[in-house]
C-alpha cells in the first residue's frame, strides 16, 4: 500500500525560512562594549577611500529568535545521537561527550597557538604523546599531526613521496590506484601535480597482480591502498604487494580511513607500508560535525621523515618539549600553526580512556558487529536481492549489490536507501565503490548493540518484501522526512548557492 | 553473534582474513585504559600546564585572536544534531546542515561583497594554497606573484602546495608596510596565474586594496585573491569592491576558540564565474517533489567522490562545525554590530599604537592605517622583552623575527587588540611593556 502523501507531517507544514529572512530592522542580540579610549576623526583613522560605503546585509535578529532559528534547523537534521548511521567508510562511531568536556578546558581551548612553546607545556605533551600513541599503532615511527582532514594528509604523504624521490635524483610522474579507492586518492595524485594509473580488482577483491606487475616501472612514484579496503576486505597479497612496489624504488601509501578495522591487530608498518595517514575523527572518534572538523596526521617510516611538515613536537635532552622548525628537507608547512589541536585533545582523551586493549577490543568488535550483520543480511529473504558483492567474511564493513534488486524488484539502491530514512535509519554509503554495480557500503561500527543490528536487519527484509508487493512505495520515499526527494539536477543547472537580498 | 556468522570466536575472523606474517602478536606498547574520571583529571593537569588566555593580559594575534564567543554558540555547537552528523549525504535528513552552509554561504558573499561562496574549507593559510590553485586550473599560468605582507604561514603553504604542480612564487617586498607597488606592477606579467595580497596585512596595514587590484589587471590578466580578516568587513572596503576576484580568509575570529591553532575554518568567495572551479562543498536551493523549498549539496561533479582525479580539489571533510558558528557569531553580531565592533577595535588600537609608540625605545613599524593589529620596533631583545612581560602577567604580543625569519622584522613586535582588551589593559600593557624594554636596555647598556 502506497502511503498517503498528501497528509503534511508538522516538521513539514514548517516552510524553510532563512535567518536573513528574519528578524526587523533596529533588533539586534550583540551589545557593543563601550568606546573607552578618547574620540579620535575617522579620516583620520582610515581614510574613506578605504572604508566600506555600506555595511554587508547582515541579519538583524535578537538572542531569542537567533537560538529559536537554529534550535529549529538542528530538529530538520538526522544525527548519530538519535539513530544508526552506518555510513561505510566513515566510522560513525559513539563520541563520549567526557572529550567535548576536555577540549573546552580553558587551558586548551583558550591557548593561542603562538604561545611560547616553554608556557604550552601541556599542549605540547599532549601532542607528543598522541604522536607516540600513533606511531605505535601504525607500527611507523615518525608522526606529524598537522594536516587537517583524511584528504589533507594524503597530500602530505604524496607531496612527502615527491620529496623522497627528488632528493634522490628522480622524478616519478605515476601513482597507482585501485578502483575500489576513496575518490580522494585520485583527486590527490592531481593536486600533488602526478598522474593517476588505475589498477584493477581481483575476482578476491584485492589488488590484481599481474596488472601490479604490467603497470610497476621506474615511473612510479607510489601506490595508495587502503587495507581493509573499501570493499572490507584485507588484501592477501598485501606482502607481495608490498614487494612489487619496493622493488621498482616506489613508496607505499596507506590511506588510513579504514583503520578501525585493524588497531592492536595488525599494523600497516609491518605490512610495509611507508607512510599511512589518519582520520581521527573516524577511528577516534572525534564528532563528526556535518561535515568536520576532521584531522589527518600522517606517520611515516624513517627513509621519509626528513621531508616531515614542519614544525615537528621534539622532546628536548632536558624533558622539555618544542616546536622544531629547522628542518631543512621538509616539504614545508600544510597549513597555519600545528594543526587542529582540539581534535588531538579529543583523540588523545579516547587512547587514554581505551588503553592498548580498549583499542584492540573497539576493533575487535567493529569487525564483530559488521560480520554479523552480514550474517543477518545473508540470509535468504535477502541475500538473493542484495548479495555480498566480493569475499564470504568481513572487516569492518561490507559491501553489497544492488543489481538484482534492481533488476527482480524494480527498486535501486537509492530507493531502499530513501526507503530507510522512513524506518529511523541513517542510509549505508550508496554507490561506492563505483565496481559494484547498485553498491551499498555499510559500516556498523562497534559501538552499536545487537539489537540495533537486528532492527535493521529487519527493516531491509521489510523493505524488500514491501517492494515484492508494491515497488512505488520505495521508488517514492521517504515519506516522513521534513522535505521528500529534492530535485537535484534543478539545483545543479540554476544554481542558486545563496539568499536574495 | 558468533553462531550467526559461523565462526568458532572473534579471533576466527582476523585469522580467516589477516595473513599470519602480518597480524600483531603482541599488546600495542600503549597505557592501559582508564575511566572517565581518571581521563578528565588527567586532560585537566595538561590544561593547567598551559598559559591561556585566561591566565595572562594577552596580546597575540598573527593569524589567530582573543575575541570573545557568546554563549549561545557553545549551547549550539553542543547540540546532537549539528555535533554528530557526517557530510549531508541524504538531504532529506539533513536539511538542518544544509541551510545552515546555504546562510553561511550568503554571509560571507555578504562579508566580501562577492556572489559565491562555499560551505567551507580548512582554514586560512591553506585556503590561500586553494585559491592559488583554483587560478592555477582557470589560466594555467606559470607563477604567483604574492605580497611579503602575506602571513608567513599563508606564504609557506602556498610554496609547499605550488611545488607540487611546478608552480613559481615570486615575493613582492614592502615598503613603509604596505605591498611595494612599482614592484608589484614589474613582477605581474601575462605568464602570472595569480596576484595575491593580504588585507590588513600580515603587519596590520590596511593594503590600497583596489590600486594593487587595478594594477595586477593592468600589467596582466591575474586571478586577484586577498586573504581579508573577515572581522574588519564590517568597516574596511570589501574585497568585491576592490577588484578582487577571490577572497579567503581564516574564519576563527568569527566565533570560533583559539584551540591552540584549530579547528576553525577557511572561507573561500569569488565572482561568479569562478564557481564551477572552487574547491569544496556548496550548498544550493531546490524544491522537494511535493514543491517544498530544500537544501541539497550542489555542483558535486566538481568534488574528488564524484569526478575523481578531474576534480577541482581532494577536500572531502571540511570544517561544517566550525562554520556553523561563524554564521552564528555574525548573526549575533548584525548588520549594526560589526560595524560597531570594527570602529571599536580601530579607535582602541590606534590608541595602543599612539600609547606605545610614545615609550622610549619603541616606534611604529610603519604609518599605515592599522584596525585591530599593530606592528612596533623596540631597540632591545624582544624574547628578552617578553620575558620580563610575562613575570607581570602580560603577554606583550608575537616576536615579529622569530615568526617570519626575516632579518628586517628584528626587533618586530605584533601586537593584537580585541574588544577583550579594554583600554586600561592598553594602559597596562604600556606600562609593563614599557618598564620591560628600559630594564633590558639598562641591562645591555651596563
Amino acid at each position: 500500500m502506497t502511503p498517503v502523501t498528501d497528509l503534511e507531517l508538522p516538521l513539514q507544514r514548517e516552510r524553510a525560512t532563512t535567518i536573513f529572512e528574519k528578524g526587523a530592522p533596529g533588533r539586534r542580540a550583540f551589545l557593543c562594549p563601550e568606546l573607552d579610549v578618547p574620540k579620535v576623526d575617522a579620516e583620520a583613522l582610515l581614510p574613506k577611500r578605504f572604508r566600506r560605503a555600506q555595511p554587508p546585509r547582515l541579519p538583524e535578529v535578537s538572542e531569542p529568535e537567533i537560538v529559536r532559528h537554529y534550535v529549529g534547523l538542528s530538529k530538520r537534521n538526522f544525527d548519530l545521537d538519535s539513530g544508526f548511521y552506518p555510513l561505510g567508510s566513515c566510522t560513525m562511531k559513539h563520541n563520549p561527550r567526557l572529550h567535548e568536556r576536555v577540549a573546552a578546558l580553558p587551558g586548551h581551548a583558550r591557548l593561542h597557538p603562538l604561545q611560547d612553546p616553554e608556557r604550552a607545556q601541556g599542549a605540547l605533551e599532549l601532542m607528543w604523546n598522541l604522536q607516540a600513541a600513533l606511531a605505535e599503532i601504525s607500527g611507523l615511527p615518525h608522526v606529524s599531526l598537522q594536516p587537517s582532514a583524511g584528504s589533507h594528509g594524503e597530500l602530505a604523504g604524496v607531496l612527502l613521496t615527491r620529496a623522497y624521490h627528488e632528493a634522490r635524483g628522480e622524478q616519478r610522474h605515476k601513482v597507482l590506484t585501485p578502483d575500489t579507492a576513496h575518490g580522494t586518492n585520485p583527486a590527490t595524485v592531481t593536486m600533488a601535480g602526478l598522474e593517476v594509473v588505475k589498477l584493477a580488482t581481483n575476482p578476491d577483491g584485492g589488488v590484481d597482480l599481474d596488472d601490479l606487475r604490467a603497470k610497476a616501472d621506474a615511473d612510479v612514484a607510489c601506490l595508495m591502498l587502503t587495507n581493509p579496503n573499501t570493499l572490507g576486505l584485507f588484501d592477501q597479497n598485501i606482502q607481495e604487494i608490498a614487494a612489487i612496489v619496493h622493488e621498482v624504488g616506489a613508496t607505499l601509501y596507506y590511506d588510513g580511513a579504514n583503520l578501525n578495522a585493524v588497531m592492536g591487530l595488525s599494523r600497516p608498518g609491518d605490512m610495509g607500508f611507508d607512510i599511512v595517514h589518519f582520520n581521527l575523527h573516524k577511528s577516534f572518534t572525534q564528532p563528526h560535525g556535518g561535515g568536520g572538523p576532521g584531522s589527518g596526521p600522517i606517520a611515516v617510516s624513517d627513509r621519509i621523515a626528513p621531508y616531515l611538515p614542519r614544525p615537528l613536537v621534539v622532546r628536548r635532552d632536558d624533558g622539555a618539549y618544542d616546536l622544531d622548525y629547522e628542518r631543512e628537507r621538509s616539504i614545508g608547512r600544510l597549513r597555519g600553526f600545528q594543526g587542529n589541536y582540539g581534535c588531538f585533545v579529543r583523540a588523545y582523551a579516547y587512547i587514554r580512556s581505551l588503553g592498548a586493549d580498549g583499542l584492540k577490543d573497539a576493533s575487535e568488535t567493529a569487525v564483530l558487529n559488521a560480520n554479523y550483520l552480514l550474517a543477518r543480511l545473508k540470509e535468504k529473504s535477502v541475500a538473493e536481492y542484495l548479495p555480498l558483492a566480493y569475499g564470504e567474511l568481513c572487516l569492518h564493513e561490507f559491501v553489497l549489490s544492488g543489481g538484482p534488486m534492481k533488476r527482480e524488484l524494480q527498486i535501486k539502491t537509492l530507493d531502499l536507501a530513501k526507503r530507510l530514512l522512513d524506518f529511523g535509519f541513517h542510509p549505508p554509503t550508496v554507490y561506492f565503490p563505483l565496481l559494484v554495480e547498485e553498491a551499498l557500503m555499510v559500516e556498523p561500527t562497534e559501538t552499536e548493540t545487537k539489537e540495533t543490528l537486528d532492527a535493521f536487519a529487519d527493516a531491509i527484509a521489510e523493505i524488500l518484501k514491501e517492494a515484492a508487493a508494491d515497488p512505488e512505495i520505495a521508488q517514492n520515499a521517504p515519506y516522513t522526512t521534513p522535505v521528500r526527494r529534492l530535485d537535484e539536477v534543478a539545483a545543479a543547472k540554476h544554481p542558486v548557492i545563496r539568499q536574495a537580498l | 553473534m558468533l553462531a550467526a556468522i559461523g565462526v568458532p570466536s572473534v579471533e576466527a575472523l582476523f585469522d580467516r582474513q589477516i595473513p599470519e606474517a602480518v597480524r600483531l602478536r603482541r599488546p600495542l606498547e600503549l597505557p592501559a585504559g582508564m575511566g572517565e574520571q581518571e581521563v578528565f583529571a588527567h586532560l585537566r593537569a595538561l590544561a593547567a600546564r598551559n598559559v591561556s588566555a585566561e591566565d595572562e593580559l594577552s596580546f597575540l594575534g598573527a593569524g589567530m585572536y582573543d575575541h570573545y564567543v557568546p554563549a549561545l554558540i557553545d549551547m549550539l555547537m553542543e547540540r546532537s544534531e549539528f555535533l554528530t552528523p557526517y557530510t549531508p549525504y541524504q538531504p532529506e535528513i539533513s536539511q538542518g546542515g544544509l541551510q545552515v552552509m546555504f546562510e553561511y554561504q550568503t554571509a560571507i558573499s555578504e562579508l566580501t561583497a562577492l556572489p559565491v561562496a562555499n560551505a567551507s574549507v580548512y582554514e586560512g593559510p591553506s585556503a590561500v594554497a586553494a585559491a592559488g590553485y583554483l587560478a592555477k586550473l582557470h589560466n594555467g599560468g606559470r607563477r604567483f606573484v604574492i605580497s611579503a605582507g602575506m602571513h608567513p604561514h599563508s606564504i609557506e603553504t602556498l610554496r609547499t602546495h605550488a611545488h607540487g604542480y611546478g608552480m613559481e612564487v615570486v615575493e613582492v617586498p614592502l615598503l613603509d608596510g604596505v605591498t611595494d607597488s612599482d614592484a608589484w606592477t614589474r613582477a605581474i606579467d601575462g605568464d602570472t596565474s595569480a596576484a595575491i595580497f593580504a588585507q590588513p596585512n600580515f603587519y596590520g596595514a590596511v593594503e590600497d586594496a583596489a590600486a594593487l587590484s587595478e594594477a595586477a589587471k593592468s600589467a596582466g590578466n591575474p586571478v586577484v585573491i586577498a586573504q581579508v580578516d573577515p572581522i574588519t568587513l564590517g568597516i574596511l572596503a570589501p574585497p568585491g569592491e576592490c577588484g578582487v576576484d577571490v577572497a579567503v580568509g581564516e574564519g576563527q575570529p568569527l566565533g570560533n576558540r583559539l584551540d591552540f591553532g584549530g579547528p576553525s575554518f577557511g572561507f573561500f568567495a569569488a565572482r561568479e564565474e569562478y564557481l564551477r572551479r572552487m574547491p569544496g562543498r556548496i550548498a544550493g536551493e531546490t524544491k522537494d517533489v511535493d514543491g517544498r523549498r530544500g537544501f541539497v549539496l550542489t555542483l558535486q561533479t566538481r568534488e574528488q567522490h564524484i569526478r575523481r582525479e578531474k576534480a577541482t580539489s581532494n577536500i572531502c571533510t571540511a570544517q561544517a562545525l566550525n562554520a556553523l558558528a561563524g554564521v552564528v557569531y555574525l548573526t549575533w553580531l548584525g548588520r549594526r554590530g560589526i560595524v560597531e565592533l570594527g570602529e571599536l577595535l580601530l579607535a582602541r588600537t590606534h590608541y595602543a599604537r599612539e600609547m606605545l609608540s610614545a615609550l622610549a625605545g619603541v616606534e611604529p613599524l610603519h604609518s599605515q592605517p592599522v584596525i585591530r593589529e599593530l606592528a612596533l620596533r623596540i631597540d632591545a631583545d624582544v624574547a628578552a622583552v617578553k620575558r620580563r612581560c610575562a613575570a607581570a602577567g602580560v603577554n606583550p604580543g608575537v616576536d615579529l623575527q622569530a615568526l617570519t625569519g626575516r632579518e628586517e622584522d628584528r626587533g618586530g613586535l605584533l601586537v593584537a587588540i580585541t574588544e577583550q582588551r579594554s583600554r586600561a589593559d592598553i594602559d597596562r600593557l604600556t606600562e609593563v611593556l614599557g618598564a620591560a624594554i628600559a630594564a633590558e636596555r639598562e641591562m645591555v647598556a651596563v
